[in-house]
């Protein structure tokens, strides 16, 4: 088991370019140990794009160009840690849940057999743990050589925040990680998402307001690639001190 | 303005004509292409009077003799042995190749090869295979005659030309299976801090699994079937193949080399209908094991 996450994240004066296009202006964000941080707002508005800088998994695209920085505690994401060890840091959660076409106890112990030679009884422990994290243990103990895809959709998206949670990271980031499941899977999700944060940093990405206002303590308002407005989540509902933050929370657009 | 509906049916019912007749038209002509190999085929066992295991097992290839039992002697073995040889040799030079090609044109540089590089294997399809087996009969053949001695004709230099022959089926397959595997893999994988190298070899490549058979299995099919390259630099001598390198033929570099020179009706004209028979067989087993693969692969999905 490793520390619990002393740092959070923070990003200063991030733009990011998809080729001549840009995605985020100086957007600048701290997101602090240990609490949910929500990234709500329109589609479009670079919320997600934001989220995927935080573990550098806009390298993978081509003419993709990000100026700014982002340190984890004393470290600078983008110059002092390589991408690798940075995405074990700094796990992520996707939109639609996609295990690994291997078998349950596979899936979890996919990323830790790349990272570090493990013993198979301190591997079957690390499964074990994660599983039980995002309590799916019970659950599965008995199939753990069933295909992880035989899963359910609510499921399937707690395999894979297990398999995030394995390699030990310190910050989980979820891109909208109930927007392809069920209301019941959902609120599991949800406090899932909380208990988590109580050793790690979550960010979450959601287009659901009442999700951020469920479980974040802090949430971000970004519009048109840029971040408007940051509060704590009670504040940010109650009294916006900005008009589109109000506009948006009222359901005048996005 | 508007169609009558009468004159709408009409036009339905003379496309479903058109079409439903292209497709009797194959059918039809599928048929009788396999009802006319076989037929021929069989007259080798039938009227001729040869056994079907001493055609299949035979060692000796010399249709225009017979044996002490009044039998022609045709045994089909060398062929059989040569088609396998030059199939599985081949296929065994192409895959490594086809395998880190595509891996390199989809995982690494995929806007090169996209632009560039599966462009140009394209072009090697439609090089005409007198071509490579020009190339072979002036670079593969001395090469091989070079190192090894004898005249360089042989199953080694067939295979050589074949597997290059048979690389832009088997690479263009490989990479679309590898580019038909879900970027939400690769994404979960590089998400957990995997390098390129680990998603390859963890992920990709075990979920493209079935498609990469199917690639080679369509290979082997197209170098099993190739006829004239092969005929060029095999040697064509219907002995039993004791080495890579000694002169040797396959089924269809024989019926390519002999069967217009034999009439119809002779026994010699019957046993190349029964080659025949066996290649048709064995393409019909390749593209079963295509299907059977893929299902395979799709249920597992």
């Amino acid at each position: 088991m490793g520390g619990e996450a002393k740092d959070g994240l923070v990003a200063g004066h991030v733009s990011l370019w998809y080729g001549d296009s840009q995605a985020l202006r100086d957007v600048s964000l701290e997101m602090r140990p240990r609490e949910v941080t929500a990234l709500i707002g329109p589609s479009g508005c670079g919320k997600s794009t934001f989220l995927r800088c935080l573990n550098r998994m806009n390298d993978r695209i081509p003419g993709c160009r990000v100026e700014g920085s982002f340190r984890l505690g004393d470290q600078d994401l983008y110059r002092d840690v390589d991408s690798y060890e940075l995405r074990r840091r700094v796990g992520m959660v996707f939109q639609r849940p996609s295990p690994f076409p291997l078998s349950i106890y596979e899936n979890v112990a996919y990323g830790v057999k790349r990272h570090l030679r493990r013993g198979k009884s301190q591997l079957d422990a690390t499964v074990e743990r994660s599983l039980t994290e995002v309590g799916l243990w019970d659950e599965v103990k008995d199939k753990l050589n069933d295909a992880g895809t035989s899963l359910s959709g609510g499921q399937q998206q707690r395999l894979c925040i297990a398999r995030a949670l394995a390699v030990d990271p310190e910050v989980i980031l979820m891109d909208e990680p109930t927007s392809a499941l069920d209301p019941i899977a959902t609120s599991s999700i949800e406090e899932l998402a909380a208990s988590i944060s109580r050793e790690r940093t979550v960010v979450i990405v959601t287009h659901n307001m009442q999700q951020a206002a469920r479980i974040a303590r802090r949430t971000a308002f970004f519009y048109l690639g840029e971040l408007v407005e940051v509060a704590e989540t009670r504040e940010l509902f109650a009294t916006p001190k900005d008009k589109r933050t109000e506009d948006y929370l009222t359901g005048r657009f996005g | 303005m508007a169609l009558s509906t009468t004159s709408k049916r009409r036009l339905e019912r003379r496309g479903q004509f058109i079409s439903g007749l292209a497709v009797l038209l194959v059918v039809v002509l599928v048929c009788t292409l396999i009802f006319m190999v076989c037929s021929r085929g069989i007259a080798t066992f039938t009227r001729d009077g040869v056994p079907l295991g001493s055609f299949l097992t035979g060692r000796t290839w010399n249709p225009h003799q017979s044996n002490e039992l009044g039998q022609p002697t045709v045994g089909a073995l060398p062929m059989v042995l040569g088609s396998f040889g030059v199939t599985l040799l081949s296929c065994a030079f192409s895959l490594p190749f086809a395998l880190g090609a595509s891996i390199f044109v989809v995982e690494v540089a995929p806007t090169f090869g996209r632009k560039f590089f599966r462009p140009l294997v394209e072009l090697l399809t439609g090089i005409p295979s007198v071509v490579f087996g020009v190339i072979g009969l002036t670079m593969v053949v001395p090469w091989t005659r070079s190192w090894a001695g004898g005249t360089g004709y042989g199953i080694l230099s067939s295979s050589i030309v074949l597997a290059l022959m048979i690389f832009p089926t088997m690479m263009s397959l490989t990479a679309d299976a590898l580019s038909a595997v879900p970027d939400s893999y690769r994404d979960g994988s590089y998400g957990l801090g995997c390098t390129r190298w680990q998603t390859v070899c963890h992920v990709v490549l075990p979920t493209a699994l079935p498609g990469i058979l199917t690639a080679t299995i369509m290979g082997m099919a197209r170098a099993f079937g190739e006829a004239l390259a092969v005929q060029m630099v095999i040697g064509n001598a219907a002995q039993m193949p004791s080495s890579l390198l000694t002169p040797a033929s396959t089924l269809t570099s024989i019926i390519t080399t002999s069967m217009g020179n034999e009439a119809m009706g002779t026994v010699y004209n019957d046993v190349l209908w029964s080659l025949a028979l066996i290649l048709l067989i064995m393409s019909m087993a390749f593209i079963l094991l295509v299907h059977l693969v893929g299902r395979k692969g799709s249920s597992n999905d």
